[in-house]
Formats: structure tokens, C-alpha cells, sequence
């Protein structure tokens, strides 16, 4: 069942990621070509078995509800682009 | 001190203790040659004032007999990893200037074992690519070329820099990352060794992350020995990653042997495929041979599952890349590009500039078998094969020890030679069946191909079973006897 033109740029806006109309046509039979190949593992027959999760068994560690890091405010903001009075600054989401 | 550079990390760590030289005149010798190296592209940022600083610290404490295991060597390391003040890119054009405040756990581990750092090495962005040509600084050009022609090679990739630098002798090891061959194959390329090992053995913390259930550090250098010593310093419980092995580091260098009696040898037949050049199967022959002339008896393995493990890999790793990469919005890091409409349009511009084409094709594919509708018949799917390739190999270690195959399908490949997506996936045909079982692998070279391009082989071993693998690679290193080193050109 190929990727129609409308759903990849469907899957573009999902993905956040803007495209020209000509970028979609051209990564369209790309993908196709991909998730055709990828079909194959339809072949498989995994009745009853279970996705694994974890590659190496392992538990999942649980810690003490405490704070173990902070007041480095000004050095996770360093990296941003736009930051004020202390904080990440975006474009303006409200009217 | 031209030769220091030749040398291997085991030799300059044991002339540097013998006072044959200093780690300063070791940092010098690289960091010049570093420098002089531009052509090849392997370094995307270079610190030759960290690499002297750290010799330094180690020249200093040389008298004292208390030194780390790493004192006066500098290394290269991939730019995946976050480097404390120091331009942390993945390559991409997205994180461009990114300079993390804090230090990937691997390089922390390498710096508390007295490495300094040559600089931050060029990789495919996101690690995403088998050829180092999806980088944003462009792809690094490999130091090899095939016998009577200068057409650029590329290095493999992901690791790309790292291989290069290596084969170029401009870094004596470097850090390299496998999410699906990225250590292996471009190692298989550069004729050096590099080994992934068992997943959870190396922090991912720090580590930029492409697709985290498959995402390992490891180690590339010379020699099988390198290999040890580094990644002994690299692995080890770390807290900040839940799926990080809380469990000792094992002595790999000191129990290194390459005596193989009683080793049972597997050879996996699903891995004869159609297409593979027919030097490398003779390569393959002639790697059993060598490990049998070690004391290992060779026996016929079966993974069924094998030719569905690619298709696993792309279903799996695009699917994790496609959330982990939800990070880059123009919000907290990296670039910024203004849209026109809003917040949403920030977003979209910003990704749209800031990806180049297969990390988006990646988040594409990620985001369309992850997206309702199609979850279960892909993802869940793939999830559940990859279940079977993990019990192909629990069923094969019972027959078996380690397993030996090539690295990969081909010798290095020119730049630009390979345009299309799938046909770049199959480079890592017989890489990726291990990692989608987290089990630990290594590439050593083997010999060189008829145009004089270095071929590697693989070794797989069973979970937490680095030393089998590096054993067995150690037996082959002694029996091939690989010194082929790339003609200067550069």
C-alpha cells in the first residue's frame, strides 16, 4: 500500500519538519521504496511472541526521591538561542 | 620522534613509562600532525592545548608511580559525544556551536584515566550514515586509496573520523559510537580494529542519541590490545543511564590470550549471501583457517532470522531517532530559524534548515511506522522479530563460543558512489544482526583486496563475553599479521 504524496506531507507536519512541494515528491517514492522493502518481515509468522523490550535482561533501578542536581540555571540556558529574565524565550503562542 | 606516532597505545604507554619520551613530545608529535591533516577532514574541532594540558598533568606525575592507565595518551573523540566546553555537534548543522556544560560519562571516564583530548572527530550526521558523507562539515576523505588512483574513498561511517584518524596515524585511538555497524565497518575500512561492546557496558550519558536501545560507545585503534586497554576505561556502571550494567569492569587487557583450545568456532551460514565479493568470502575462509590453527574447532551455525534483521534495524532505529530527535526545536539549543507562522513555524523552519536529508528521511520513516494506525504492524512487528534474532544467538551460543563472519558486504567504497538510501543500508548487512541483540563485536583487519583496500573481519561473541571476542581477535591479529598502513598523500 504506497505513501500517497498527501500522507508524507502529513507525516512532515507530525514530524514538524517543513517541506516544499518538490521536496515531497521527491522523498515520496523514497519512502515507498523503503517501507516496501521493510514489508518483507510480514513473512516472519511471530504468533505469540512477546516485542522484546530489553536487549540484556535487566531490572530497572528505582532511587530515592531527592533532589541530586540544581541551581545551574544559567548554564542550561547558555545554549539557547533566545533566553530572558531567566528563562527560554519562544515566539509569541498567545494573542 | 616521527615513529612515536606509529606506535600503538600499549607501546607509548609503556615508553612513556620507561622515560623513552614525554607525554609532552607525544601530545607534540599529534597535535602537529592533527594540523597538517586538513585534507582529510577527520576532525571537525581541534584542542591541541587540552591534549597538551593533560600531558603536562601526566609528565608531572610520572615520578610519582602513581599513574592512571591512560597517562600521556591523547585521543580523538567522535563528535557524538558531549565535551565540557567544547563544540558538540553530531555532525549536524542543527546543533551547530553547541557547547555542552557538561562531560559525556565516556570522556569522563577517559579524562579520570589520564587521556587528553586531540579534538572532536567528523562523523555522518546523527551518526546516520554508512559513508561519513551525510555530515555537515562534509565527508571525511579516507587515507586510503585504491592501488594507481586518487579518487576519494570514504572512511565507512558512522565513525568515520575516528577511523580515519586513526589509519592516518593523527590520533594513536579514538571514541567511536555502533548503533547498527558504526564502529565496525568504518574500522573494516581504515584496516584498525574497533569493538562494541555488550550494550550497557559504556554510559550512554552524554552520548547525542540517534536510536537508545541499539546507541553503544566503544573503542577504535590499532590493535586488539588498544582496544582493551581503552574501552577497560571507557565501560562501567553509571547511574545516569538506566540502561547502564552495574556490574565490574572485567580486566580484559591483562586476560587477553590468544590460545583458543577447546573454543568452539561459529560460522553462521545465513551469512554466504549472494552479491559479497569473492575475496571477501576467501577472507572468511582464511579467518577460520587462522582460528583453527589457534586450537578453535569451527562449526556450522544456523541464524534464521538473519536476512530479516536490516529491515528490523530500519523500522526500530528510525522509530527511536524520530522521538529522540522531537529535542531539536530552536527552543533550548542549537540553531534557531524564524518561520512564519508562530511557534509551530519556528519549529518546522528550524528542523527543516537544521536536518540534511537522511536524518530526515530517518525522522520520516520513524515518525510514519510510529504513527496510529501503522504502530502495531511495523514497530510492534519489528519488536517482535527482533525478539527471534535475539533467540537465534542464545540458541547459537550453545553450539558456540564466538562466531566469526565479515564485517561488511564490500571493501571502502568512493565518495558519491552509492546514491541510493538502500543500497547504503546494506553495508551493514552483517553488523547489525548483533546489534539488534546488544551482543558485543569487534572488527579486525584481515588482509587487503586486490586494488590494496583493507578487509575486515568480525567477531561475535555471547552477552558480557568481550574477552572471547577479543581473544579470538588477537588470534587472528597474530596470524594475519596486518601492517598495511595508507600512503601518505595528504
Amino acid at each position: 500500500m504506497p505513501v500517497s504524496n498527501d500522507q508524507v506531507r502529513h507525516i512532515a507536519k507530525l514530524a514538524r519538519i517543513a517541506m516544499s512541494d518538490e521536496e515531497i515528491e521527491r522523498l515520496a517514492p523514497e519512502l515507498n521504496n523503503i517501507l516496501g522493502w521493510v514489508e518483507q518481515l510480514g513473512e516472519v509468522n511471530t504468533d505469540g511472541v512477546e516485542p522484546l523490550t530489553a536487549v540484556i535482561d535487566q531490572k530497572l533501578r528505582l532511587r530515592d526521591d531527592v533532589v541530586t542536581d540544581g541551581n545551574i540555571r544559567d548554564e542550561v540556558l547558555a545554549n539557547a538561542p533566545e533566553a530572558h529574565h531567566g528563562f527560554f524565550a519562544v515566539p509569541k503562542v498567545i494573542e | 620522534m616521527s615513529e612515536v606516532r606509529a606506535k600503538t597505545i600499549a607501546e607509548l604507554r609503556d615508553g612513556f613509562r620507561a622515560g623513552e619520551f614525554s607525554a609532552r613530545e607525544i601530545a607534540d608529535e599529534f597535535n602537529k600532525a592533527v594540523a597538517a591533516a586538513k585534507l582529510l577532514n577527520a576532525y571537525t574541532v581541534e584542542t591541541p592545548e587540552d591534549a597538551l594540558a593533560a600531558a603536562d598533568a601526566a609528565d608531572k606525575a610520572r615520578g610519582s608511580g602513581d599513574l592512571p592507565p591512560l597517562a600521556g595518551i591523547p585521543l580523538g573523540i567522535k563528535d557524538l559525544f558531549a565535551t565540557r566546553g567544547v563544540d558538540t555537534t553530531a555532525g549536524s548543522r542543527i546543533l551547530k556551536q553547541f557547547k555542552p556544560p557538561y562531560e559525556s560519562t565516556v570522556v569522563a571516564n577517559l579524562r579520570k584515566a589520564g587521556a587528553g583530548m586531540l579534538g572532536k572527530l567528523n562523523m555522518d550526521e546523527f551518526a546516520m550514515g554508512s559513508s561519513n558523507e551525510t555530515s555537515a562539515y562534509g565527508p571525511v576523505i579516507s587515507p586510503w586509496r585504491r592501488k594507481g588512483s586518487n579518487v576519494g574513498l570514504t572512511p565507512g561511517g558512522s565513525s568515520g573520523g575516528s577511523a580515519a584518524a586513526v589509519a592516518a596515524e593523527i590520533a594513536p585511538g579514538a571514541t567511536g559510537t555502533d548503533t547498527g555497524g558504526s564502529i565496525r565497518q568504518p574500522a573494516a575500512f581504515a584496516g584498525i580494529c574497533g569493538i562494541k561492546p555488550t550494550y550497557g557496558r559504556c554510559s550512554r550519558w552524554g552520548i547525542v542519541a540517534f536510536a537508545s536501545s541499539l546507541d553503544q560507545a566503544g573503542p577504535m585503534a590499532k590493535t586488539v590490545r588498544d582496544c582493551a586497554i581503552l574501552l577497560e576505561a571507557m565501560a562501567g556502571f553509571d547511574r545516569k543511564d538506566s540502561t547502564s550494567l552495574d556490574l565490574p569492569v572485567p580486566q580484559w587487557e591483562k586476560n587477553l590470550s590468544s590460545d583458543l583450545s577447546g573454543k568452539r568456532l561459529g560460522i553462521p551460514k545465513e551469512y554466504r549471501i549472494d552479491g559479497v565479493p569473492a575475496e571477501i568470502n576467501t577472507l572468511w575462509d582464511r579467518g577460520i583457517e587462522w582460528l583453527k590453527d589457534a586450537g578453535a574447532t569451527p562449526v556450522e551455525i544456523s541464524l534464521p532470522h538473519t536476512k530479516y534483521a536490516l529491515p528490523t534495524y530500519y523500522i526500530i532505529a528510525p522509530a527511536e531517532a524520530s522521538s529522540n530527535l522531537a529535542r531539536y526545536d530552536g527552543v533550548r539549543y542549537g540553531l534557531r530559524v524564524s518561520g512564519n507562522d508562530g511557534l509551530n513555524g519556528m519549529y518546522s523552519a528550524t528542523r527543516a534548515e537544521g536536518f540534511g536529508d537522511e536524518v530526515k528521511r530517518r525522522i520520516m520513516i520513524g515518525t510514519y511506522v510510529l504513527s496510529a494506525g501503522f504502530y502495531d504492524a511495523y514497530f510492534t512487528k519489528a519488536q517482535k522479530v527482533r525478539a527471534l534474532i535475539k533467540q537465534d544467538f542464545a540458541k547459537a551460543f550453545e553450539q558456540c563460543d564466538v562466531i566469526l563472519t565479515p564485517t561488511a558486504p564490500s571493501a571502502a567504497f568512493g565518495i558519491g558512489e552509492t546514491t541510493d538510501p538502500l543500497a547504503m543500508y546494506l553495508n551493514d548487512v552483517f553488523a547489525v544482526p548483533a546489534s539488534l541483540a546488544g551482543l558485543p563485536a569487534m572488527s579486525v583487519p584481515g588482509g587487503l583486496d586486490e586494488q590494496g583496500l583493507p578487509l575486515g573481519l568480525h567477531l561475535i561473541g555471547n552477552e558480557l563475553d568481550e574477552q572471547m571476542v577479543l581473544n579470538a581477535g588477537l588470534a587472528i591479529e597474530e596470524r594475519a599479521g596486518f601492517t598495511a598502513r595508507p600512503e601518505k598523500w595528504w
